[in-house]
């Protein structure tokens, strides 16, 4: 192993269970009868739908206009007839407005698709325009429009730009399989990031168990002077946000800043190569490469997956269920959402479906803390979770404010190596909530 | 359908393999070849001291929780280790009567009254040895040699109230006077090696408890290999001074609660009444392991100044 390996503090290592579709090509998945196209995919104001019960739409048409600056369009991912518009259930949680297309098979491109030209010949404001009307957003699954990002304040100096390629997250292989046969739009992506701020300093951050990414991607980025492609060490949370930007520049996100606090944007590797075939194509972010795996799917994949396609179509089309499910989850095991039915769509963030049977998911009753703290060397952050827990069991907001709640990023890693099986986590994200809630009080009064 | 049943609960969704219990089995595993030497050295009379321990604790953590209606816990093995621990500080002469009340008052006094598992601020067996230690004074010093079983001072003992200094490889072996555990520096040290290599301890308190009982015998006068050897300070410091219940979570108060026992071992042994200080030296930590957890936040990421 070579020791040069870029990391963080703290972190633990979940068995990675990627061996199952990290080497399988990627595959077309098949294009249902039937699309979910919620018209909320990202953080920030959900989008206004601009077409009718009835009426006919096209392949990437855009069907849903952002209502404000933190936001971004929609767009149809088949050409067909709209069925409806109405509240559907969504992978994040809640029921979201949606639009419900009728997929006519024909896959008419919308008029407006057209190359964007070449990237030499477009302005900074183009690109970034160009992320807005494609609505590009973080696709690792933090979902954050793409181009809100490029446009910091004046007073925010941004040198550098780090593509995500970590993939921490056990089972899941998506970017690993972008990285792999996409690495020209993934290079292709980070150079019009970095010429959207201007800025000459683009890593691209690989964690050590994709060396075939990791060649793949280096000689992509043959040539290119300012893309340095980083080994980063396999560990969870090797992929977050603040962990990486340490991992590769050395500085530390302010507590409480935003990456661009200290100088740097990051994007998701599938960000950046859906930027690079929206400038190529003209085509918005219509569909993405979604992994289908765990011990519960009979046959996993990499699949190339229209949003708004139902889970149970994504499901079928890999071999089906198998018995005994568990627990179906969107992304992966150590941060994705659980979900109660199979009905909801694939969104932008949807970089996994996780389906585990249920011997698999470890579920014992939580014992009395015994103060190992295992929790604490685990942390990231370097927070104490056996005592956050503590104060969040019995609502002492003050306290846990006090040892710094709202800093953890919620990767779950104190879950994980608890042996009394705690949720720490999910009582640390409970007091974090409690105490930003008090503070927005604070404010307006 | 195939998904009537499905778990919908709050992310991360895998655990670690590792359980409490898991960690209570190691650590009794670690204690196994100290305690198997006990046997080798003292007879039969060392494995009924070790039984009753056991048993008294077990029974008295089951008996507590039935009559406080709580669950009875007994099967996470944390009483099995306070009862094993307390036998392994006990003379082998000690009275089996008194082992069980020692095993009691350290269940119930040393864990329970507090809420039992976790929420104890001393280490349960130490509680326990205390209170037998000011309770019945002259059957916890009276101690036999393991060579003829004719009673004998501790190596301890024989250097305080003698000048007597008991050979090197005697003490390593734990051919000496002493109590059941405290005699082989060996098989505690293999012990102790275990719980390290399984991850189940951190190697922080005990290289800083035995390093500040070297270095500042030393630097008084004394002989820092006899003092690291003898007594129970191998016990203590890779088994009861490493209790994770009772001692700091972060790796900087490891640090500072091995110093601080190991300067307190020295100054009892050195000066105090007792010719033995581990018990107190940890005893008096745990005290402050609040405090140094307290002082000892680990630096946060992107801590700003305030």
């Amino acid at each position: 192993m070579p020791m040069n390996l870029l990391t963080f503090k703290g972190g633990v290592h979940p068995p990675q269970n990627k061996h199952r579709t990290e080497g399988m090509p990627l595959n077309k998945a098949k294009v249902p009868g039937l699309i979910v196209i919620p018209l909320q995919q990202h953080i920030g104001a959900p989008c206004e739908p601009i077409v009718n019960v009835g009426e006919e739409v096209k392949l990437g048409q855009k069907i849903g206009e952002p209502k404000g600056f933190v936001s971004a369009p929609v767009h149809s991912s088949v050409s067909g007839k709209v069925a409806a518009i109405e509240k559907r259930v969504h992978p994040g949680g809640g029921m979201v407005m949606s639009v419900v297309i009728e997929s006519d098979g024909l896959d008419t491109i919308d008029e407006s698709i057209k190359p964007q030209g070449k990237l030499e010949d477009l302005t900074a404001d183009q690109i970034k325009n160009i992320m807005r009307q494609a609505g590009l957003v973080g696709m690792g699954g933090a979902t954050f429009p793409a181009q809100v990002k490029f446009s910091p304040p004046p007073d925010k100096k941004i040198d550098t730009i780090i593509l995500n390629g970590a993939e921490c997250e056990p089972y899941l292989t998506s970017d690993h399989r972008l990285m792999v046969e996409k690495s020209e739009d993934v290079v292709n992506g980070i150079k019009a990031m970095m010429k959207a701020v201007n800025v000459d300093k683009g890593y691209i951050a690989i964690e050590e168990n994709k060396p075939d990414a990791i060649k793949a991607v280096t000689q992509a980025a043959k040539g290119e002077e300012n893309i340095k492609v980083v080994t980063l060490r396999a560990k969870y949370p090797q992929g977050a946000e603040k962990q990486l930007i340490k991992a590769c520049t050395g500085r530390e996100v302010p507590s409480g800043g935003l990456p661009m606090d200290s100088g740097v944007i990051v994007n998701n590797v599938g960000t950046a190569a859906a930027l690079a075939c929206a400038i190529e194509t003209g085509m918005p972010l219509v569909e993405r490469i979604v992994t289908i795996t765990g011990s519960g799917i009979k046959e996993p994949q990499n699949l190339l997956v229209r949003i708004g396609t139902p889970f149970a179509d994504v499901i079928e089309q890999c071999g089906g269920l198998e018995e005994n499910i568990g627990k179906i989850i969107q992304g992966g095991p150590m941060m994705g959402i659980a979900q109660y039915t199979i009905e909801v769509p694939v969104i932008k963030g949807t970089s996994g479906i996780l389906i585990l049977k249920e011997e698999d998911l470890g579920l014992t009753p939580e014992l009395p803390c015994i103060k190992c703290g295992k929790c604490v060397d685990a942390c990231p952050i370097g927070l104490m979770p056996t005592k956050l827990d503590g104060f969040a069991s019995k609502g002492m907001r003050r306290e846990a404010e006090e040892y710094n709640a709202v800093d953890c990023i919620e990767c779950g890693s104190c879950s994980f190596v608890c042996p009394a099986k705690r949720p720490l986590v999910e009582r640390i994200r409970l007091i974090k909530a409690d105490i930003l809630a008090e503070r927005r009080k604070a404010k307006q009064a | 359908m195939g998904y009537g049943n499905l778990v919908v609960s709050s992310s991360p969704h895998i655990r670690s393999e590792e359980t409490v219990q898991r960690i209570m089995i190691d650590v009794i595993i670690a204690l196994l070849p100290a305690t198997a030497a006990s046997v080798y050295f003292f007879g039969m009379r060392a494995l009924a001291i070790t039984l009753t321990g056991i048993i008294a604790a077990v029974a008295a953590e089951a008996a507590i929780q039935k009559i406080r209606n709580k669950p009875v816990t007994i099967n996470d093995g944390s009483a099995v280790i306070t009862g094993l621990l307390l036998a392994l500080t006990l003379s082998p002469a000690m009275p089996l009567w008194m082992v069980a009340v020692g095993a009691v008052v350290a269940i119930g006094i040393g864990k329970q009254v507090y809420g039992g598992l976790g929420s104890n601020p001393f280490n349960p067996a130490l509680v326990g040895r205390a209170f037998l230690v000011v309770t019945f004074p002259v059957h916890m010093t009276t101690w036999v040699s393991p060579v003829d079983g004719v009673t004998s001072a501790t190596p301890l003992g024989l250097l305080k109230m003698e000048g007597i200094k008991t050979g090197y490889m005697e003490l390593f072996i734990g051919n000496v006077g002493g109590s059941l555990g405290e005699t082989s520096a060996l098989l505690l040290i293999l012990g102790g090696l275990y719980l390290l290599y399984r991850g189940i301890i951190d190697w922080r308190i005990p290289a800083f408890y035995l390093g500040t009982v070297a270095v500042m015998t030393m630097v008084l006068g004394g002989d820092p290999i006899f003092h690291l050897f003898s007594g129970g300070l191998m016990l203590g410091a890779f088994f009861m001074a490493t209790d994770m219940v009772t001692t700091p979570v972060t790796k900087m108060g490891k640090i500072i609660f091995g110093v601080g026992a190991g300067i307190l071992v020295v100054i009892i042994r050195l000066y105090g009444g007792y010719p033995e200080g581990v018990l107190f030296s940890i005893l008096l930590m745990n005290t402050f392991t609040p405090i140094i957890e307290k002082y000892t936040r680990p630096k946060i990421y992107g801590e700003v100044k305030r």
